[in-house]
Order: C-alpha cells, then sequence, then structure tokens
C-alpha cells in the first residue's frame, strides 16, 4: 500500500488482516490471502478509494472517515532522557471497517499498538476494539482519538497523548513546530503501478516531552514526534507483499520519509517526500530513492535487516540507517518490526524504521 | 522351514477352534472393557472441559454486580476507558441451550473457540453465526450455525452482540471476565463501578469439583478393569502354551533353531492380539455408546454440568484399547516364551512339571506379594494425596492378586492333610495341583470381585451420604426467594400465621482463619437439631451455638485451617469455639453458621431473600397457590423440597444402572477367564483322571467333581475377596477423594450387596465349569484307557 504507514498499518493492519482475511469468506467473497499483506490488497466493493487532487478540509479530516476501509493515526517520536540515553516510542491507533457505511451497521474494528523502545529493551502492547459502543473511536472537532484509557487529544497544535500496559506507560504533550505536510501529489499517494493509492498527510514537526513509566523506573524524555495520517480502502496491489518505511529528521533540519513496497515479483515500488525545515515538500515518484539491506538480525525467528543503506542521490542522501535496538519486534496479532535509528553518513540524524512482511 | 513350522503353529488351532475362539474373545472382552471404561471417561471428560474452557469457569476473576442482575453495556466502556482490561459475557437460554456471547476482542484466549492471538478461527464472528456443536446446531433450526465439535454441549457460543440480540438482552452484560495481566496505573474498582463485585477464580467451580469426583470414580473403575484384563490376556496365553508344548518338543526335535521357533510364536501371538484388539475396541464402543446416554444424565442431573450424548471416536482411546491388547499379550508371551525356551528340550507337557515350575516361582511371588501388602499396609495410615492414595490401591490389589494362589494353597495344603477318606486325599491334592493353571482366571476372579466390592461401595455410600445431605440440608417443606424487599416483609406477614417456622438463610463471604468462607445466620429451630449430623461435635452443639457462644464449621473449612473442636475462631470482633464439624459434600470452599441475632449484630447489612419454610407437606400445594395472589410471590420463586429430592435420587438410580452394567460385564469376564482355563485343563488332566477312574470312580463322578472344585474355588476367592473390595473402597473414599476434593465420603456396608455379588461370583464359576465337567463325565472310556498305552 502506501507509504509507511500503511506497513506499519499493515502490521497493524495485520492483525485487522488476519481479521479481514479470515472473515473474507463471509463479507468479501473474492479476498484471498494472495491479496497484499494482510488483506490490504483486498477488494474494496461498496467503499470509496482515494481520488487524484485532494481537498482536505480540517479539523474534519482528523477524524474519521467511514466510506474508507482502513485508517490510521500513528505516531513515532525519538526521544532522548537527561543522561543522554535515547528512547523510540509509538502510539498507533488503526480502524477497520467490515462493510461500508450504510450497510450491515458498518462494523468498525479499532486496534491500537503502543510501544516503548530503549537501547535494550523493547515493551509493546495491543489492544482491540469494536466500534459504536464508545470503547474506541476518533472525533474530529474538539479533536480526540481514543481506545480504553489510551488517548490522543488536542488541537494539533498542542496535544495530550497517554497509553499504558502491564508492563509500562507514559504521558506525553506534543507541540507543533511547523505545518501540516501532505505527500505524493497534494496528499494522494500512490502506492503502485497500477495505480493504488491513498490519502496520506502528516505533522513531522512535533516537539514532544513527558514521562516513560518503565520497569526500570520513572524516566523524563523529551524529542521529537511525527504524527502519520492515512486512509485508504484498497491500498496495496494484490502482488505486494510488505514494505519497509523510513521517516528520518536531519540534522540540518530537513526531513525526509521514503518507502518501499516489496513485490513477490522480486521488485519494489518506492515513493518519498523531502520536507525542508519550512515544511515545503518535493515528492519523488518511483525510483528516485533506494533502500538497500546492510545487515540482517535475526528476532521472532525471522531475519530482519537492522542496517540499511539509504540513498536519494537528487538530494545528495547517502547514509547508513542503524537500528537502535535490533530487537524492536512488535509481537503484536500481526506482527511487524517498528523502531528508532540513528543516521550517519552524508547527513546525520534519527529516525523511525517500519518493517512488515518479514515472514 | 518357516513355512512349515508356522503351518505346524497354526494347525493347533485349527484343530481346536474353540481354543482359538477363547484366545480370541477373552482378550477381546477385556480389551472392550477396558476401551469401554475409558471411552465413557473421556467423553465425559472432554465434554466437561469444554464447558470450562467456554466459560473459563475457574480461569479467570469475574466482575458481577453485587444484586446479581444483569449491569449496563456503559459500564464496561467505563472500566475500560479506565484502564481495566476487562471482557464482556452475555448468557441466557433460548430453546434450551446455552447461548454465551462473548466479546472475541477483548477475551482472554482459550475462551470457546476463538483464540485470536494464535490466529484461531475468528469468522463468523461480528455476523450472526453461532458456534455450536452438531447436537445444538439440530435444536437451533432457524439460526446459522458453524458446527464446531469442541463447543460445549449444550452450548452455542457466538458474539457478544448477536447473543444479546437473540435473548432480549440489548445493552446488557451478565458479567466481565478480568483479564489476568492489568496496566499499572490502574485506578480501584470502586471509583469506577462500585456496583460491582469481584468473584476469585476457584480452582474449578463447584460443579467441576463434584464432577472431577464422579470422574475418578470412574477412573478407577477402569483401572480396575484394566488389572482384571491383563490377567486374563496372561491367562490365555500361558494355557495356549502350555498345550502347545508337544509340537514345540516335536518340532524342536526336528531341527527348528529355538530363536525362529520363538520368532514365529511372538508373531502369531500379535496377530490375533490385533484382530481381538480390533474387535474389542469395537465392542467398547458399544458398551460406551450403551451406557453414555446413562452417565451423561448422570452428569448433567447430579451437577448440572452438560455431557454430549453421543459418542466421538477419539484416537486416545482406541489407540490406547489396541495398546491394551498388544501390550498385555507381549507381556504374557514374554513369560510364556522365556519358560518355553529355558524348559528343557523333552519335558513333556505334564502338569506337575508346571506346578512344580510354579512352586519355585512361589517364592518369588510370595515376596513380592508380602511386600506389596506391606507397603499398601503402610501407606494406609501415611499416604495423602492423589499419588499416595493411586499407589495405594495398585500395591493392595497387586498384592492381594499374588498372594491369592498362595493363600489358596496353604489352604489346600491343610484341608488335604485333614482329609481322612482316599478320594478325599486325592480330591483335595488333585485341586492343589490344579491351582498353578487355574491361578490366573481366579486372580482375575478376585480381581473383579474387590472391584464390584470396592466399587459399588463406594456408589452407594456416596448415595447414602448424599441422600443424608439432602434431608439435612433440604430439611423445610418450601423454599421461596424473594425479589424486593417489600416481597420479604409480605411474605413474612402471609406465612407466619400459617407456618410452624420461617428460616431466613442468610450468608456473607468473609474468611475464617485466612480460608474464604460464607458464614451462614441460622435461627434457633428443631429442624437444625433434628436433620444435621456432625463428624465431630461437642456435646451440645446446637445448644451453645444458639445461644451465641460457638460456631459450627463445615469439613473443609476444618481440613484447610486444621481446626478441631474446642478451637477458636475469629469473626470480625467476636471470638467464637468450634463445637461441632459437619459434612458439606461438593461444597469447594469453607462454611459456617451462627446463631441468627449474633449474625445480624455483626452484618448488620445482610438482609435474607431466601426462606425455608416448615409447614406440613400436604398444606404446601394450597400454600403456594393463595400466596401468588396475597404477596405477589410467583410459583416460580418457591421450590418445593420433595420435588428436588425426587429429581436427585433418579439420577443415583442412573448411577447404579450405570455401575452395575460395569460390575455385570466384569464378572462376566472373569467367568470367562475360568471357562477358559477349565476347558484348557480338560484336555491335560485325562492323565490323572485315567487312574482315578480305573480305580473304579465313574465318569459322572468325577465330572461332579470337577464342578465342586470350581465352585470352592470360587467361594475361597470370594471369601479373600470381600475384604480387599472393602479395603479398596475405603482407600477410595478415605484417601483418593480427600486427596483430590478435600472431604471424606463416609463409608457403609451392605451385606446384602456383597451376598449377592457372592452368588453371582458363584454362578459364574459354575456356568463357568458346568461344560469342562459335563465334557469331562462323556470322555470316551477309549480315550482314558489309551492314557496307559501312551507314552506315560
Amino acid at each position: 500500500m502506501n507509504d509507511k504507514r500503511p506497513f506499519l498499518a499493515n502490521g497493524t493492519l495485520g492483525a485487522w488482516a488476519r481479521i479481514i482475511v479470515l472473515m473474507a469468506p463471509l463479507l468479501w467473497p473474492m479476498t484471498t490471502f494472495s491479496q497484499g499483506f494482510a488483506g490490504l490488497g483486498a477488494d474494496i466493493d461498496g467503499f470509496s478509494t482515494p481520488q487524484p487532487n485532494p481537498t482536505f478540509m480540517f479539523p474534519d479530516d482528523h477524524g474519521a472517515h467511514n466510506n474508507y476501509r482502513i485508517e490510521w493515526w500513528y505516531l513515532t517520536a525519538n526521544l532522548q532522557s537527561g543522561d543522554g540515553t535515547s528512547y523510540g516510542l509509538q502510539w498507533t491507533l488503526f480502524r477497520n471497517a467490515l462493510a461500508p457505511e450504510g450497510e450491515q451497521s458498518a462494523p468498525q474494528f479499532w486496534m491500537g499498538h503502543a510501544a516503548v523502545t530503549t537501547p535494550d529493551n523493547h515493551y509493546v502492547t495491543e489492544r482491540l476494539a469494536r466500534g459504536g459502543i464508545g470503547q474506541a473511536g476518533v472525533i474530529a472537532d474538539p479533536f480526540v482519538a481514543w481506545i480504553d484509557d489510551w488517548t490522543l487529544e488536542g488541537d494539533w497544535d498542542t496535544l495530550q497523548m497517554t497509553a499504558s500496559a502491564p508492563d509500562f506507560a507514559y504521558d506525553m504533550t506534543l507541540t507543533a513546530q511547523g505545518p501540516l505536510i501532505f505527500h505524493g501529489d497534494h496528499g494522494y499517494s500512490v502506492k503502485s503501478a497500477e495505480g493504488q493509492a491513498s490519502y496520506y498527510y502528516s505533522q513531522p514537526f512535533f516537539d514532544i516531552s513527558g514521562t516513560l513509566q518503565l520497569p526500570e523506573g520513572n524516566i523524563a524524555v523529551t524529542g521529537d514526534a511525527w504524527l502519520d495520517r492515512e486512509w485508504s480502502s484498497q491500498p496495496l496491489s494484490d502482488n505486494q507483499i510488505g514494505w519497509d518505511w523510513f521517516s528520518l529528521s536531519f540534522d540540518d533540519g530537513n526531513k525526509f520519509m521514503g518507502f518501499r513496497l516489496q513485490q513477490t515479483d522480486g521488485n519494489s515500488y518506492t515513493s518519498a517526500t523531502w520536507i525542508a525545515p519550512d515544511g515545503t515538500t518535493t515528492a519523488f515518484p518511483d525510483g528516485a530513492f533506494s533502500a538497500e539491506p546492510l545487515q540482517t538480525h535475526n528476532t521472532a525467528d525471522r531475519d530482519i535487516p537492522i542496517r540499511w543503506q539509504v540513498q536519494l542521490p537528487a538530494k545528495n542522501v547517502n547514509v547508513t540507517v542503524n537500528a537502535i535496538n535490533p530487537d524492536a519486534w512488535m509481537a503484536t496479532s500481526i506482527p511487524y518490526w517498528e523502531g528508532p535509528v540513528t543516521v550517519t553518513g552524508s547527513h546525520t540524524g534519527r529516525g523511525y524504521l517500519e518493517m512488515t512482511g518479514y515472514e | 522351514m518357516t513355512g512349515a513350522t508356522l503351518q505346524a503353529l497354526l494347525s493347533h488351532w485349527w484343530r481346536n477352534p474353540l481354543q482359538l475362539f477363547t484366545l480370541l474373545a477373552g482378550l477381546a472382552l477385556a480389551t472392550a472393557l477396558w476401551s469401554g471404561v475409558q471411552a465413557v471417561n473421556a467423553e465425559a471428560r472432554a465434554s466437561y472441559d469444554a464447558a470450562a474452557a467456554t466459560l473459563g469457569e475457574g480461569q479467570y476473576d469475574r466482575l458481577q454486580r453485587r444484586d446479581g442482575q444483569p449491569m449496563d453495556q456503559s459500564t464496561f466502556v467505563q472500566l475500560r476507558r479506565a484502564g481495566w482490561l476487562v471482557s464482556p459475557v452475555v448468557q441466557g437460554r433460548l430453546d434450551d441451550v446455552r447461548i454465551i456471547g462473548i466479546d472475541p476482542l477483548t477475551a482472554p484466549g482459550g475462551i470457546g473457540p476463538v483464540n485470536l492471538g494464535q490466529g484461531g478461527n475468528i469468522s463468523g464472528f461480528f455476523t450472526d453465526t453461532l458456534f455450536a456443536n452438531a447436537d445444538v446446531a439440530a435444536r437451533l433450526p432457524e439460526l446459522t450455525v458453524r458446527i464446531t465439535p469442541e463447543t460445549a454441549p449444550g452450548s452455542a457460543i457466538t458474539d457478544i452482540g448477536v447473543a444479546q440480540g437473540l435473548l432480549g438482552k440489548e445493552g446488557q452484560i451478565d458479567s466481565l471476565i478480568i483479564l489476568p495481566r492489568q496496566p499499572i496505573n490502574r485506578p480501584d474498582l470502586a471509583d469506577i463501578a462500585p456496583e460491582l463485585t469481584r468473584q476469585q477464580a476457584q480452582g474449578g467451580s463447584d460443579i467441576g469439583r463434584l464432577t472431577d469426583s464422579f470422574h475418578l470414580n470412574l477412573t478407577a473403575f477402569g483401572l480396575l478393569s484394566f488389572a482384571v484384563g491383563i490377567f486374563i490376556v496372561n491367562g490365555a496365553i500361558g494355557l495356549a502354551f502350555e498345550q502347545r508344548r508337544p509340537v514345540v518338543r516335536t518340532l524342536r526335535a526336528l531341527g527348528l533353531p529355538l530363536r525362529r521357533l520363538v520368532i514365529l510364536m511372538a508373531a502369531e501371538l500379535m496377530f490375533f492380539a490385533l484382530i481381538a484388539g480390533v474387535v474389542g475396541v469395537a465392542l467398547g464402543y458399544i458398551i460406551a455408546a450403551l451406557l453414555l446416554p446413562d452417565v451423561a444424565a448422570t452428569l448433567r442431573g447430579l451437577y448440572g454440568s452438560d455431557v454430549s450424548g453421543t459418542l466421538q471416536l477419539r484416537p486416545a482411546w482406541w489407540l490406547s484399547g489396541l495398546a491394551v491388547a498388544l501390550g498385555g499379550t507381549a507381556l504374557a508371551a514374554s513369560g510364556a516364551l522365556y519358560k518355553l525356551s529355558k524348559m528343557p528340550l523333552l519335558a513333556a507337557a505334564q502338569p506337575r512339571a508346571l506346578a512344580m515350575v510354579a512352586g519355585r516361582n512361589a517364592k518369588v511371588q510370595g515376596i513380592a506379594a508380602i511386600f506389596l501388602l506391606m507397603t499398601s499396609g503402610i501407606l494406609m495410615i501415611t499416604a495423602s494425596g492423589l499419588i499416595g492414595g493411586f499407589t495405594l490401591l495398585g500395591a493392595l490389589l497387586i498384592g492381594a492378586a499374588l498372594a491369592l494362589p498362595l493363600i489358596l494353597d496353604r489352604i489346600l495344603a491343610v484341608t488335604s492333610a485333614l482329609a481322612k477318606s482316599v478320594t478325599a486325599q486325592w480330591f483335595w491334592a488333585d485341586t492343589r495341583q490344579q491351582l498353578p493353571g487355574l491361578s490366573l482366571a481366579l486372580m482375575a476372579l478376585l480381581l473383579a470381585m474387590a472391584a464390584n466390592v470396592g466399587v459399588s461401595t463406594m456408589v452407594s455410600s456416596f448415595r447414602l451420604t448424599f441422600t443424608d445431605f439432602l434431608d439435612q440440608r433440604l430439611a423445610s417443606e418450601l423454599y421461596i426467594s424473594t425479589e424486593t424487599a417489600a416481597q420479604t416483609a409480605a411474605l413474612i406477614t402471609y406465612a407466619t400465621p400459617r407456618v410452624e417456622a420461617i428460616l431466613p438463610i442468610q450468608s456473607v463471604d468473609t474468611e475464617i482463619a485466612g480460608q474464604p468462607t460464607q458464614v451462614f445466620g441460622a435461627r434457633d429451630n428443631r429442624t437444625y437439631r433434628e436433620n444435621w449430623t456432625f463428624l465431630q461435635s461437642s456435646a451440645d452443639p446446637w445448644d451453645t451455638t444458639f445461644a451465641g457462644e460457638t460456631i459450627l464449621i463445615n469439613e473443609q473449612l476444618a481440613r484447610r485451617a486444621d481446626l478441631q473442636v474446642g478451637d477458636t475462631v475469629q469473626l470480625l470482633d467476636a471470638a467464637f469455639t468450634v463445637a461441632g464439624v459437619y459434612g458439606d459434600y461438593g461444597n469447594p470452599i469453607g462454611q459456617a453458621l451462627i446463631n441468627e441475632p449474633i449474625f445480624l449484630t455483626l452484618y448488620p447489612d445482610v438482609t435474607a431473600q431466601r426462606f425455608g419454610l416448615r409447614l406440613d407437606p400436604a398444606a404446601v400445594p394450597d400454600f403456594v397457590a393463595s400466596m401468588e395472589a396475597e404477596t405477589g410471590i410467583a410459583a416460580s420463586q418457591t421450590i418445593n423440597q420433595s420435588g428436588i429430592k425426587a429429581i436427585s435420587l433418579q439420577i443415583f438410580e442412573r448411577t447404579f444402572t450405570v455401575t452395575t452394567a460395569l460390575n455385570i460385564l466384569t464378572l462376566a469376564v472373569a467367568g470367562f477367564a475360568i471357562l477358559m482355563s477349565l476347558l484348557t485343563l480338560a484336555t491335560m488332566r485325562v492323565p490323572q483322571l485315567a487312574p482315578a477312574w480305573a480305580m473304579g470312580m465313574t465318569r459322572a463322578q468325577l465330572g461332579k467333581l470337577e464342578l465342586l472344585r470350581a465352585v470352592l474355588l470360587a467361594v475361597l476367592t470370594a471369601v479373600i475377596a470381600l475384604p480387599l473390595g472393602l479395603a479398596l473402597a475405603w482407600a477410595l473414599l478415605a484417601v483418593v477423594n480427600v486427596a483430590a476434593f478435600g472431604w471424606e465420603l463416609p463409608m457403609y456396608l451392605f451385606p446384602m450387596d456383597y451376598a449377592r455379588l457372592g452368588v453371582f461370583a458363584l454362578l459364574a464359576a459354575a456356568l463357568a465349569a458346568l461344560w469342562p465337567a459335563r465334557r469331562l463325565a462323556r470322555t470316551p472310556p477309549a480315550d482314558l484307557l489309551k492314557v496307559f498305552s501312551n507314552e506315560r
């Protein structure tokens, strides 16, 4: 499907995907496992599909789009404690519709993933809920996204964010330092040569601060966060089996988002967005950006690339991306890898990496 | 050579088709008995496990409203939003099927047929599909049911939204499962939903415990059947080998290597075992299928737990049935083959030789028997725990079985010495000589009888105890539940002039000596004094208890907290002396009883909503009829005690049907073993009988003596089986049951039952001996004469 979110979503969607795929015979007679990762390549009867040249309306578009099958609110953050230790943080809410609005009371499934990554540990937890009863949902104005006791709430200039698990919890404040940015063609993000696409925008300019509650104690942290919004109905082509998604913040103030969708024929489809410090963006089509694994690591019984060579020649980017904790495996219903990274080479900085489809 | 040898070996069976039949039939019957009991047990267990898994019974703590009413769905959302990981459950009945609605998204793994975390089959959830076994599906023809055999019998599982709709409980939830791992920073329950109360997970509900007790009984029976089966298999093979010794001698004399002979004979036996095993498993299946409806009904009625009345072919038990047949054959054959390989080449098929060899083995056997019996003696005093209990059972049974031939031998030696006439002396000596050949069959009879005595004692004791218990607990003629305080007041106004006594049933869940305990406040009434029996008590437990000085506790609490009569326990700020310990069968937790006024002082918030009424049983229908009009309490809120008792007793009758059927089968198998042994011995005995005949005894006399001998041996065996069976019952009731469930079943004796059983055993033995005796009586004189012209 589209950028990282998708694959992240894939990850999350993985869980969804499993539900979707298993339910497919009942709900989508044509859907099978072969249709892309986590059912993201499934048919879309009755759902809306993203169209080129979108116009976004805020705050409405921060809310849920029930005419689309899949949607997420996806936040990742690179954090630092007072002693200089690096941490990663994730807060994600996925929405998945079993039927378009208006049909069979449009059951919505919600799935939340939260994680904290330290150099030595990776804490992860998951929540599932059905829509319509108040256990989970998203309201656009005033904006609140929630599942159980987890919330992401505020006016997008400032957001409060919490999550909890049996072994960890966090409470964070986010403050926007720049504008929303739109990927692809003004937010219409193409995911495959066949034209699959999603709507995709981000707020990559959050300052974040708060407290991590970990088994090793309470840790005050600060850093920067990146919030992705994406929705679609069939974001992946049926021959796309996973993706590798990079969101990098360079020390010179520039930011970069790139994803690589793996196909069953061994080829891949790439897309990238360059974000200048003032928020102006440059979109790059398939092939402009490349990412090659340099080193794999065995975690959760699979070999995961945890060191990458990432290149965007048009912007003279040639960097090595290194996982801070190679074991940042998301052992959720649909598992995937997601964790903080450091960047060295032509540019230095930090960021987040998501990888799905590594079975 | 191999072909020729096989032909020679097999020709024995063609010439003795009856013997082949007895071997196969014996093996098949033993296998059938074993696998039948196993099948019933496995089926009942599987059903119960499925039910337990469906509800997560005993696995998870739950939240429920204090008043037991359903809660609003918003309470669930409120708790989730506060950080409590809970999962909703709604339940109800639809056309006699229990409908269980769960939320697969929040339910812990292992509940119902859904297991999200492991990618289980979730399809169909969130639609109107129900999951149930085929039996239930047939009862819900209008609904979409996906057949999942692992679903608990009598239940259908579906998404909570669907269940709410089906049950007319829109927006309602009956209980919330609390997931074992909760997030940190979770607020107190009292701050979010003070109307809810947390029910602790129990290591099995009371239903589970009682059902387990029943399963344990069946398991014990299965174990005994197995032992009987093994002895029979052993006997059948040992005898077949004895008979073929001349063939073996001839074959070996012709130059057949011993090794090849042994391999061929082993292969031949395994082949037979396989056939018999398959037939036996099939027979066992039939036995189980016949018994299962009764077992299912027993469990459902007794404990309210549903067991599917249909049988599924479970690989575990038919494989175990085949394994018994093959293993038993292997065990028996190894002994026989070993003997064969060690016996002198030309040793003739002499029964006396067999007896002499047996004599040498007797010493080893005797030492083993004494050791095992001593072990069981020690275990009777020291055994605690299930393993101890079953070790005791095993040591006792095997020890007694091994000791049997030695004891019989001693008895016969004495009677032989006491005999005056020549005929009598010959009879005793001849009986003694036959003992080794018959000993395995007699051991089987011993075990079968002991098992019957043990199991019927256990079951009957269980019934007596339980009916006593029902009398004690259901002493009032009528029980009434009220729903509101107004109803309670109306009931008291209405009932006071019409009944002899109103006994409120009021209790509070608390702890005594660290054990979870339900404390009742009882009103002073003759009902208690007349009907309650104590396992242990002071001189006047009721006087002191109703005076408010003492407390009565159940056996479970007494055992767990190690409390005796005379010990002191604390309830809030009041201290009580224990005045009595009473049996409280099937209750998993502690229970205690104190005087009502004291109870109300200690727990002023508790109000009784259940009442027992004492009145003339004949007046009950009129009382109930006019009560509804005057108080608004519906007849459905009343329970007529005699009805409950009738149902309970009916259920026990079913238990007896099962037990009796198994008893008769075991005896039949033992009788078969005797028949087989006697038939086999008959031909070998001709050389020994010929001299007696030659000296003037008629064939009819000889036949009568044969019959007498069989009956006599059976009587002796029965006499030994009785104490063994009683010891067995005692071990089951006092050791195994306590270890498994924390309460002891009192043991009662049933002499009439034992006498009847003894008669059955004698009949079985006599019937088994009848045909061999008749054949003997009709042995052509020529055959007897031939003995003298033969090699001997």
